[in-house]
C-alpha cells in the first residue's frame, strides 16, 4: 500500500495549480475477523480498505475531502481529478482561515512492521482446541494497518504494522466471565495456552456462589485493565488544551485552578513507547513524550496545530480531537503480589465497563464492574461480586484516597474496531483504593 | 456502473449454496462554525461492496472497495475460503438459513435535497445561527454545525435478489457552553438527538432557526442555578430523554444477538430471556413499544434490511407485556422466536448483525399539562448528557443537561445537573403517564455502537414526554 500511497500523492502534486498546497493522510488495512460464541465460529470474514484525505490549501482558504480508494489507479486517478475540481470550487465560496496551521518543514520518516502474522487455520484451530469444553466468546482480528502522511512539501511519512489481537472471555454462566485478551506481532502457542490457564483457573472461582453488596464505600484494587478505563474516560477532552480553554474538561479545575492528584501519578503520552503512528494529519512529527500530569499536579495539555494557532501556543503533534492514543501512567512501588493481603476485605475488581460523568467539572464518574470482580475476606478471594455500580470523583480515586499503584504494570492495546483497527495502546499499573463509592 | 457491477457480480459467484453482493456509496458534507470561525469544510466518497458466501453450513465474508471484475473475483473466493473453512465449526447450521432473495427498493422522501442548495446558502443557515449564541460574556463557547449524508445501497443475491435503498440524512448540531469559574454548563439541541431522515426541509420542522439563542438563554440560566435536589420522586422526561432511556434499557436488552450471547464478550448480554417473550410484564399498561421502519423522517426507515428482509411495524411491547425481540433472519432461526427485520450494517466494511432500527414509544393520552400536573413532587429532565448501564441492560445512571422543579402540578425552580438511577426491570413498571401525541417527537441517535468487529450505526427513536413514580434523583457535587 505504501508505493501505491506515494504515487497517489505524486499524481496529486502535478494537479496542483498556482500556489495551491495540498496535504494527504493515508490510512488502509488488509483484516482478518473471527468472531466467536459458545466456543464456535459465529461470523467469519475479512476486510480490505484504503482511506485517503486530501486538503487543498490556497494561502489561508482550504477545504478537506476523503475518498474511498479503490486500488485501481486509474479509476482512483479520475476520482481524484473529479475532487479536486470540488475543492477548487469550495475554495471560492471560503474566507480565510485564521486557525490554519501545518508543517513547513519536511520530516520524512518510515516505520516499517514485518508481517509474522500465522495462518488464519492454525489460530482458528489452537482457539477451538481451547475453547473445548468452555463458553468461549469474542473477536480475533489480525492482518496489515497501514498509515501514511503525504504534502506537496515532499514529506512522506509511512508506518505499517502486522499484529493479531484475540479479545475473549470464557463464561461460567449469565454475567459471570473472565475477560482475557491476547495481543502481539507473532503468535506464540505456548504464550497462548499460559493464558487460557490462567483464565480457566479464574473461572473456577467464579463457580462459587455471588455475594452481593449492599451501597457503600469498599477498599479496591482495580487492576490495569479496570483502571484503563478510568484514564481513558478522562481522554475524552480531559487533557486537551481546546478542553481547558472552552472549559469543557473534566480536568478543569486541575488545569486552571491547581487542584491535586496523589503525587504518585504520572501520566504521559508515549509516542516512543505506543503502537500509533509518530506523524499526525497536518504533517508534524511528534514528539516522543509529552508529560500530562507530574507528581500529581497538571503539567501540560495535548494541542493540536489549529488549538496552537487558536490560543496562540506550540503544537505537541496532538491529534485533531485532542486526544491521547499512547497513554503512559507510571508505576508504583507497591508488590503485585501483596494486593490480596493489603486489600484485606475488600474488592478485587478486574474490569470496569460503561463509564461516564455524573458530573464532569467536577470529575465525577459512574460506571460498572463488569467480569471477574471478587469479594476478598482475611486477604483471600471469597466470592464473585454480582454487578455494582460505581460513582466516585478522580480526585478521590487517584486523589487522596489512592493508597498505591502496583510496581508492575501491563501493556493493553485497544480492541476497538469502529471504521479501522485502532492503534491506541495503554500502559499502567493497578491501584489500591480506598473507601471507593458502591451507588447501586 | 451499478449494472456493471451486477453483471461482475453474476460472473464470479462461486459454485455454493447461496451468495450475496451489498453495496454501500456514501457522500457526506460537514459544513462547522466553532464562535465566529468557519472550520475547514469536510467531504467524504467512499464505496465498496462486501459478499458472503454460505455453503454446506458454513459462512463468510469478503469486503473491499476494489470494484472491479478481478476484485470483485478475489473477494468472492475469500468469502468462500472462510465458509470452507467454518464448515462444521460455526456456531449454528447455515444451511438451515432460508435467505431471501426479494426485489425491491426504498428512497428517502425528500423536499429539499442538501445539493439543491448552495454552499454558500448553507453556510449562512449556520452563520446565523452562530452569531445568535454569544448574548453574554458567560458564554464561553458555541458552535453550529450540518451534516448531509447520502448512502444508496444495491444488494444482490445468488438467486436473482435485486434492492435499491437510497437514503438522504441531515444532521443538525448546535452546542452552548456557559460557564463562570469550575462551573460549565450546557446545552445542545436536542442531546445531539435531532438526526432526521430527509433533506434540508427538517430544519423548518425542528424548528432549527432560532435554536442558537434559545440554548444560550437556558445555558446561562443553568449556570445560575442551584443543584438538582436529592431524593425519591417522580420524573418527567422529554422527549430528548426519553430516547435514551428506551435506547438503552428497551432496545439493547431485547436484540436477540445479545440474548443468544453474541455480544457477551463486547457491548454484553441481557436480563432478557427467551423464555420471557410473550409471558414477561416488562412495564405498566401504559407501556407500548414498536418497530416502525414507516415513519418517513425517521432514522432508520427502510423496506428491507441488509439480509433482504421485508420491514414492517410490529408490537414489541403491548400494554407492559413483551411480545416480539429485536432480531433478523439468523437470529430467529437461531431462537425459534419471530423477530424483525433489522439485520443491518453500518457500511460495506461491517457485516450485519441485529441492530434497533426505528424504536419507538407509542403516544398515550395525556396532556403536557396533565403530565405536569399529575406530579406533586418531581422534576422535569431535558436533553441527555450522560449514559451509562451493565452488561445486562439493567442497573443505569442517566445525566440530562436541564432540570426543572415540579411541585404541586407546576413547574417551578430551574436545576442544573440532574441524574437519575434505576433498574431496566423494574423501571418501566412505574411509568404512570404517557404524554399524547402533541408531545411526541421523531428523533434518533447517530453512533449506537455495538459488535466485534465495532459497528456506531444510526437508530431512530420516536417518543412522548413520560412520567415515572418514585425515582432515585441527585444533581452534581
Amino acid at each position: 500500500m505504501q508505493t501505491y500511497f506515494y504515487a497517489i500523492a505524486d499524481f496529486i502534486q502535478q494537479q496542483l495549480r498556482g500556489n495551491e498546497i495540498f496535504l494527504s493522510y493515508f490510512s488502509g488495512e488488509r483484516s482478518d475477523f473471527v468472531r466467536f460464541n459458545q466456543g464456535k465460529v459465529r461470523q467469519p470474514g475479512s476486510v480490505e480498505q484504503r482511506f485517503l484525505t486530501v486538503e487543498l490549501v490556497q494561502g489561508q482558504r482550504h477545504a478537506t475531502v476523503e475518498l474511498g480508494l479503490t486500488g485501481e489507479m486509474a479509476i482512483d486517478q479520475a476520482q481524484l481529478l473529479d475532487l479536486l475540481g470540488g475543492l477548487r470550487d469550495q475554495l471560492n465560496h471560503l474566507v480565510d482561515d485564521p486557525y490554519l496551521l501545518y508543517s513547513e518543514q519536511v520530516n520524512s520518516t518510515e516505520s516499517l512492521g514485518e508481517n509474522r502474522l500465522p495462518e488464519i487455520s492454525q489460530v482458528l484451530g489452537e482457539i477451538m482446541q481451547a475453547a473445548q469444553g468452555h463458553d468461549l466468546v469474542g473477536l480475533y482480528a489480525a492482518g496489515g494497518i497501514f498509515r501514511g502522511f503525504a504534502n506537496s512539501l515532499g514529506q512522506r511519512n509511512w508506518h505499517s504494522s502486522y499484529n493479531f489481537n484475540f479479545d475473549w472471555s470464557l463464561y461460567h454462566q449469565r454475567d459471570k466471565a473472565v475477560k482475557a485478551g491476547y495481543a502481539g506481532l507473532m503468535w506464540d502457542s505456548e504464550e497462548f495456552g499460559n493464558t487460557v490457564q490462567q483464565v480457566k483457573s479464574q473461572l473456577e472461582i467464579l463457580q462459587r456462589p455471588a455475594h452481593t453488596l449492599a451501597p457503600g464505600r469498599y477498599r479496591v484494587y482495580l487492576a490495569p485493565a479496570a483502571l484503563a478505563e478510568i484514564i481513558q474516560l478522562l481522554g475524552w477532552g480531559g487533557f486537551s488544551v481546546r478542553g481547558q480553554k472552552t472549559k469543557e474538561s473534566a480536568l478543569l479545575t486541575m488545569m486552571e485552578h491547581g487542584t491535586a492528584l496523589n503525587s504518585q501519578v504520572n501520566l504521559f503520552e508515549n509516542t516512543r513507547e505506543g503502537i500509533a503512528p509518530g506523524f499526525e494529519k497536518k504533517g508534524f512529527i511528534k514528539p516522543a513524550q509529552v508529560s500530562l500530569i507530574e507528581h500529581g499536579r497538571h503539567h501540560s495539555a495535548l494541542v493540536s496545530p489549529r488549538s496552537a494557532k487558536e490560543y496562540g501556543m506550540a503544537t505537541n503533534g496532538a491529534e485533531e480531537n485532542e486526544e491521547p492514543v499512547s497513554l503512559d501512567l507510571g508505576a508504583g512501588n507497591f508488590p503485585r503480589a501483596q494486593v490480596l493481603s493489603t486489600l484485606d476485605k475488600g474488592i478485587y475488581i478486574n474490569n470496569l465497563w460503561y463509564l461516564n460523568y455524573s458530573d464532569r467539572m467536577a470529575g465525577r464518574l459512574t460506571g460498572m464492574t463488569r467480569f471477574a470482580t471478587f469479594w476478598v475476606e482475611h486477604g483471600e478471594i471469597v466470592a464473585p461480586l454480582n454487578v455494582m455500580r460505581f460513582d466516585e470523583t478522580v480526585y478521590h480515586i487517584l486523589g487522596e484516597q489512592l493508597l498505591a499503584l502496583t510496581t508492575e504494570r501491563e501493556f493493553i492495546v485497544e480492541t476497538d474496531t469502529y471504521e479501522v483497527r485502532s492503534m491506541k495502546s495503554i500502559r499502567l499499573p493497578g491501584a489500591m483504593v480506598n473507601e471507593f463509592t458502591l451507588t447501586l | 456502473m451499478y449494472e456493471v457491477l451486477k453483471q461482475h457480480f453474476h460472473q464470479v459467484i462461486p459454485n455454493v449454496d447461496f451468495c450475496s453482493l451489498r453495496l454501500v456509496e456514501t457522500h457526506l458534507e460537514s459544513l462547522q462554525i466553532r464562535k465566529d470561525i468557519l472550520e475547514p469544510p469536510f467531504k467524504s466518497k467512499n464505496m465498496g461492496v462486501m459478499i458472503t458466501v454460505v455453503d454446506r453450513g458454513g459462512l463468510g465474508y469478503a469486503a473491499t472497495s476494489d470494484l472491479s471484475l478481478s476484485g470483485l473475483q478475489q473477494a468472492a473466493q475469500r468469502a468462500w475460503y472462510w465458509a470452507q473453512q467454518t464448515q462444521g465449526k460455526m456456531v449454528f447450521d447455515c444451511s438451515q438459513i432460508n435467505f431471501p432473495s426479494p426485489q425491491g427498493n426504498y428512497p428517502s422522501f425528500v423536499q429539499q435535497p442538501w445539493d439543491s442548495e448552495s454552499l454558500s446558502s448553507k453556510l449562512d443557515r449556520v452563520r446565523t445561527e452562530a452569531k445568535q449564541c454569544p448574548i453574554d460574556d458567560k458564554i464561553v463557547h458555541w458552535q453550529v454545525s450540518l451534516k448531509g449524508i447520502q448512502v444508496q445501497q444495491l444488494y444482490l443475491t445468488s438467486a436473482g435478489g435485486e434492492l435499491y435503498q437510497s437514503h438522504d440524512y441531515l444532521v443538525p448540531i448546535i452546542k452552548v457552553l456557559a460557564n463562570q469559574g469550575v462551573n460549565t454548563q450546557i446545552r445542545t439541541l436536542g442531546g445531539h438527538g435531532y438526526a432526521r431522515q430527509g433533506g434540508l426541509e427538517q430544519l423548518e420542522l425542528i424548528g432549527f432557526s432560532g435554536k442558537g439563542r434559545e440554548l444560550a438563554e437556558e445555558s446561562l440560566q443553568l449556570l445560575s442555578a442551584p443543584n438538582c435536589p436529592t431524593g425519591r420522586m417522580d420524573v418527567l422526561l422529554a422527549p430528548d430523554q426519553m430516547i435514551l432511556q428506551v435506547h438503552e434499557s428497551i432496545g439493547h436488552p431485547l436484540e436477540l444477538d445479545r440474548i443468544l450471547g453474541d455480544e457477551r464478550n463486547y457491548a454484553g448480554t441481557s436480563f432478557v430471556t427467551l423464555d420471557m417473550f410473550g409471558t414477561y410484564q416488562y412495564g405498566s399498561e401504559l407501556l407500548n413499544v414498536t418497530y416502525d421502519p414507516s415513519i418517513p423522517e425517521e432514522l432508520s426507515s427502510y423496506h428491507f434490511d441488509d439480509e433482504g428482509l421485508l420491514a414492517e411495524k410490529t408490537y414489541l411491547i403491548r400494554q407492559g407485556l413483551l411480545k416480539v425481540p429485536l432480531g433478523g433472519l439468523i437470529s430467529q432461526a437461531r431462537a425459534g422466536l419471530p423477530g424483525v427485520a433489522n439485520s443491518r450494517a453500518t457500511n460495506w466494511n461491517r457485516p450485519p448483525i441485529d441492530r434497533m432500527a426505528n424504536l419507538n414509544v407509542e403516544p398515550g393520552e395525556s396532556c403536557w399539562e396533565d403530565l405536569v400536573g399529575s406530579i406533586e413532587h418531581g422534576v422535569l429532565m431535558r436533553s441527555n448528557k450522560s449514559w451509562s448501564i451493565d452488561d445486562s441492560r439493567n442497573k443505569f445512571q442517566f445525566g440530562c443537561e436541564w432540570g426543572q422543579l415540579i411541585e404541586k402540578g407546576q413547574l417551578s425552580t430551574v436545576v442544573k445537573n440532574p441524574n437519575y438511577r434505576g433498574i431496566s426491570a423494574t423501571f418501566w413498571r412505574s411509568l404512570k403517564g404517557v404524554g399524547n401525541v402533541s408531545t411526541h417527537e421523531v428523533l434518533g441517535v447517530t453512533n449506537c455502537g455495538k459488535g466485534e468487529p465495532n459497528q456506531a450505526v444510526r437508530v431512530g427513536h420516536a417518543s412522548p414526554a413520560c412520567v415515572f413514580a418514585g425515582v432515585d434523583v441527585f444533581g452534581g457535587v
